[in-house]
């Protein structure tokens, strides 16, 4: 079996999960982000198909909710966390740090696939403000000069 | 284990009093987000690592977090007998240290953060006495001496910290489940509202709507079946005890709910959880699980023929879904676009049945005033907003954390009493509340008594509790950019008011904190505001000028040095500051000439260097940088 | 019945009624842009918002959304209302400054230039296209991508769509013609949705008058002789002309 077809399996059990499930279409794609970084056009229109809801529905929710990507992203995901919080203490400084040392703006990926950059709302470590989140390690009471050193450690 | 009477509760309980305090050491290590973010699972590996190399008989546990978030790594050690003692801002290789010492008898007092001298048992009405007469621990303050915890009332957050969030007994061992044990035995559905109604408990997610007048419409709404729904989309930025409390306590949570769903009529409910939050999540799919298997959740709960059954619906990045109606289209599987009130959720809720939503606090409260009665909790409070309240204190503010205080606590105390002041000295200017559908209050104000009714006069309001806190640093103006930049991006889009207004509200203050605004763009500001307040549909755009409201209200001669003078009073608005170095203090160390990724900067070794303005982007590195305070802006 | 009043003055509606259709009634003209019969009302555009009195509360609310209730006050031309609702006009103008029917309304309104940065989009977001596409139509080819200030209305993926059946309907309820559709010999042409449809030839006359997609989706849905499907309209009108005047001969 080669690779996409494998892949091809796997989505369809991910639908049949949540099929039987009222309003299961949204844990659907989050599922299927999780496990393939994205949502791809094949992905959207089979979860139109095998859950008999038209695609414009599913392609809504997909531009939406923030948490759903249509493009493929980096191995890892650099949240800057743009909440109250760390926003009094400077956030989107190291937002613009992380931009320069990336050379790519919020909202893309490194063109090796190595880094997704992101902003959040929020991620309730307002007590550590500044903070990002890098997959899924934390890093709190930031400043410009760490942000390198922090880089180097998800490579 | 199915728990079907009182007699097997109460055997749960000497259980997960054994395992809340053992007959030998036990270390816990706070593992909420806060505390892992800042190393606290390395701290717990190596405390497990330490005992077991040197084979010392002690426990190691897991807890939610204290509160205190500001001196995360937190760990708490009781020894039977002894002083129980909470340690901050541990790293492995104290944590190391720390066993090593326990072991030979040694309490490490240079690391202690406080000692407990009691522990409230808020349910039972009781109090857990420690030993404090222990000489090793007499230097450290107690419990109730921490300026951050001296005025708290713990009710909402009454087990986050002291026992492990996955473990039910612990719970239970904590009065857990005694109050549904009550409910489901002995008091009628109606008994049950009008206890809620009379203590006077309001939403603590918003507006504050009287709880329990919300699930009498739910109960007297024609429709099967009736839902009951936990509002977990904790979006306002700032705010973050609804994540905490889901981590450190999801019990209280579910066992409020399932009391509400009896009283209402409903057995089926769901938490929405937001997606941001993976730990509460799972944290919560971990309690209902149990729940479910030792019979307080699903079927025949407490043997008294009551089904009530919970699931999760996990949010997926939008803050709009907050709002009840788009929070009922998300979980129905659309985008969260909220839709005309009436007809109120408590008549067409979910799938068009009627449905009651509140929020994580507000559920964590019902099992302790059931337990305790509406006349305890109204006797706490201000005139019209009952009990305590969850604030996050966070900012520009010394001690940062969750605080649960007595509603009407003026702010000044929770600024200089329980925040100990503002940094490196300087002057408090405003405080954020409710989110960025609040406002900010100016410190003129500090003598308001914090209530739902204070705030909102203040043209605020409570929202869900955060409290960031602004110093003299602190640019209104961008202030109020920021917040409207958030909810331009959260806004659905779908009414015009919010979509349109918001964006050329936007547009005005980018103008003026570029010093491109005329002086009459303050008063079409100051209408939009107005209309964008009243036309728009949702509670969202219904409140999303309150942060442009305020800052006028209070702060209007800063909008008005950018528009007038081009200057940004607090050195903020990059197009209005300038970053210069003053050659008297330049040492010429070259850390900002090296930090600098424009190559702006210049000079030789060990002479005083300076700033190409032409090539300078103010990212403003080299102030951050330098440790001799020679970088001005102006 | 139920019984409220507007702008003082009483009317009687039945139950079920918006206070549209109640200000109508009276003869009150209340502008509206994202409403239509046929279709579910939406309360987005709130042209048509009016101040509903209750008790010591008031608050604006859609005329479109709201049902009349016993013994409501309501006012659709208090200074509030107007207020409201021409800042609404203005911002719609300032989005789409070449939208014939906004510009109508605002020089109804007495709106003199725009006070925001003009744009040059033609869309208002009214989501009458949607609503008619997936209630009436029953294609649910568009809908409302993105959120927030991005919002459009657009196909999946922003291209061609499989179940467009170039119906025209959305753009034959548009309010401000943004919605562009052509024909060109055997093709029509929905630029706006990125979409081409093959046209079917009429038996009779040989000119091509509809999509082949819409004729197989009205078999679908209308139980109709089959070749009623394989003539234009022209045709049928000449033809049934025809008949009619056979039946008139005969009826001498």
């Amino acid at each position: 079996m080669n690779d996409k077809m494998k892949r091809k399996v796997d989505l369809e059990k991910v639908i049949n999960k949540y099929k039987a499930e009222k309003g299961g279409i949204i844990s659907v794609l989050q599922e299927i982000n999780r496990e393939y970084g994205y949502l791809s056009e094949d992905a959207l229109k089979l979860v139109a198909k095998k859950l008999d809801v038209p695609l414009i529905q599913v392609y809504s929710i997909a531009t939406f909710y923030t948490a759903f990507s249509l493009k493929p992203r980096g191995r890892h995901l650099i949240n800057v966390c743009l909440g109250t919080a760390c926003f009094v203490k400077g956030g989107n400084r190291i937002l613009e740090k992380l931009e320069r040392e990336l050379g790519i703006k919020a909202g893309e990926t490194t063109k090796e696939l190595r880094y997704s950059l992101d902003t959040v709302h929020c991620i309730g470590c307002c007590s550590l403000a500044p903070v990002i989140r890098i997959d899924e390690d934390a890093y709190g009471r930031l400043k410009q000069e760490k942000v390198p050193e922090i880089l180097k450690k998800h490579k | 284990m199915k728990i079907k009477n009182l007699k097997d509760l109460e055997e749960l309980k000497i259980k997960g009093l054994e395992s809340l305090y053992p007959k030998r050491t036990k270390i816990n290590v706070g593992l909420g987000t806060c505390g892992i973010a800042t190393g606290a699972r390395a701290v717990f590996d190596s405390i497990a690592d330490e005992i077991e190399k040197q084979g010392i008989d002690a426990l190691v546990g897991k807890t939610g977090c204290l509160g205190f978030c500001q001196r995360e790594p937190l760990v708490d050690v009781w020894q039977p007998g002894k002083s129980r003692i909470i340690y901050c801002q541990m790293d492995p290789e104290k944590a190391r240290d720390l066993v090593t010492g326990l072991a030979q008898g040694k309490t490490r007092k240079e690391w202690a953060l406080c000692r407990m001298e009691e522990e409230e048992f808020i349910i039972e009405n009781t109090k857990k006495k420690y030993s404090i007469k222990e000489k090793d621990g007499k230097d450290i303050p107690l419990y109730r001496e921490i300026p951050f915890y001296r005025k708290q009332k713990k009710i909402a957050l009454r087990n986050c910290g002291f026992m492990n969030p996955e473990n039910i007994e612990e719970y239970i061992a904590r009065g857990g489940y005694f109050s549904l044990a009550r409910v489901l035995s002995r008091l009628k559905e109606e008994e049950v509202i009008e206890e809620i109604k009379n203590s006077g408990l309001r939403g603590r997610g918003g507006a504050g709507f009287p709880t329990g007048l919300k699930w009498k419409f739910c109960r007297d709404a024609r429709g099967e079946p009736k839902y009951i729904i936990c509002n977990a989309d904790e979006g306002d930025p700032g705010a973050y005890m609804d994540r905490s409390i889901l981590e450190g306590d999801p019990h209280s949570v579910l066992e409020g709910m399932v009391i509400g769903a009896y009283a209402i009529g409903s057995h089926e409910g769901y938490i929405y959880v937001r997606n941001e939050y993976p730990l509460a999540a799972q944290s919560v799919e971990r309690a209902i699980r149990q729940a479910e298997e030792y019979g307080l959740l699903g079927e025949n709960i407490f043997n008294s023929g009551f089904n009530f059954r919970i699931r999760i619906s996990q949010g997926a990045g939008a803050f709009v879904c907050g709002e009840e109606t788009a929070l009922l289209a998300s979980i129905e599987g659309k985008i969260g676009e909220p839709r005309p009130r009436p007809p109120f959720p408590a008549e067409r809720g979910l799938w068009d049945k009627p449905t009651n939503i509140n929020n994580v606090k507000t559920w964590a409260n019902v099992p302790v005033i059931i337990a305790r009665g509406a006349d305890w909790y109204s006797k706490m409070g201000t005139a019209k907003s009952k009990g305590t309240m969850v604030f996050s204190l966070v900012g520009k503010i010394n001690n940062t954390g969750l605080v649960e205080v007595p509603m009407g606590i003026k702010l000044r105390e929770m600024i200089y009493d329980i925040g100990e002041g503002i940094p490196e000295g300087k002057k408090f200017k405003a405080v954020q509340t409710g989110g960025p559908s609040g406002g900010c209050i100016p410190s003129e104000l500090a003598d308001l008594e914090v209530d739902y009714e204070k705030l909102t006069q203040a043209g605020s309001m409570m929202g869900s509790g955060g409290m960031v806190v602004m110093d003299e640093d602190t640019c209104m103006v961008n202030v109020a950019k920021y917040f409207l930049n958030f909810t331009k991006d959260e806004s659905c889009g779908k009414c015009t008011p919010c979509r349109e207004g918001i964006k050329r509200m936007l547009e005005i203050l980018d103008d003026i904190s570029k010093g491109k605004a005329k002086e009459t763009d303050l008063e079409l500001l100051e209408t939009l505001a107005r209309v964008v307040k009243d036309a728009s549909l949702c509670a969202l755009g219904g409140t999303a000028p309150n942060p442009v409201l305020t800052t006028l209200r209070y702060f209007r001669n800063e909008y008005e040095a950018h528009i007038k003078d081009k200057k940004c009073p607090a050195h903020i608005c990059p197009d209005l500051i300038h970053y210069s170095i003053d050659k008297e203090k330049c040492t010429g160390c070259g850390l900002c000439l090296k930090e600098c990724p424009q190559t702006a900067i210049s000079g030789e070794k060990k002479k005083p260097h300076s700033i190409d303005k032409s090539k300078c982007i103010k990212c403003g590195v080299c102030f951050e940088v330098c440790n001799f305070d020679a970088v001005e802006i102006d | 019945m139920l019984n409220l009043t507007i702008d003082g003055k009483k009317v009687s509606v039945e139950k079920g009624t918006t206070v549209l259709h109640a200000a109508r009634k009276l003869g009150i003209e209340i502008p509206t842009l994202c409403y239509h019969e046929g279709v579910s009302p939406y309360g987005a555009c709130r042209v048509c918002l009016v101040e509903v009195v209750k008790g010591i509360k008031t608050g604006l609310t859609t005329s479109c959304t709201c049902l009349a209730e016993e013994g409501m006050e309501v006012k659709s031309d208090s200074p509030r209302v107007l207020e409201s609702r021409k800042l609404m006009v203005e911002l719609l103008l300032a989005r789409c400054p070449e939208a014939e029917k906004v510009k109508d309304l605002a020089r109804k309104m007495g709106i003199e230039g725009v006070r925001f940065k003009r744009e040059d989009k033609e869309c208002i977001l009214c989501g009458l296209c949607v609503r008619v596409c997936q209630e009436i139509i029953e294609a649910s080819v568009i809908g409302f991508i993105n959120r927030g200030a991005n919002r459009e209305v657009e196909t999946p993926f922003q291209a061609q769509s499989d179940v467009c059946i170039g119906c025209g309907a959305c753009s034959s309820v548009c309010p401000t013609e943004a919605i562009k559709i052509k024909e060109m010999f055997d093709k029509r042409i929905l630029e706006t949705w990125h979409t081409e449809l093959e046209l079917k030839s009429c038996k009779i006359c040989g000119r091509y008058f509809v999509p082949k997609k819409e004729l197989e989706h009205l078999k679908e849905k209308i139980e109709l002789p089959e070749d009623i499907f394989e003539i234009c309209t022209d045709c049928k009108r000449k033809s049934l002309t025809g008949k009619i005047g056979e039946i008139k001969t005969g009826a001498i």
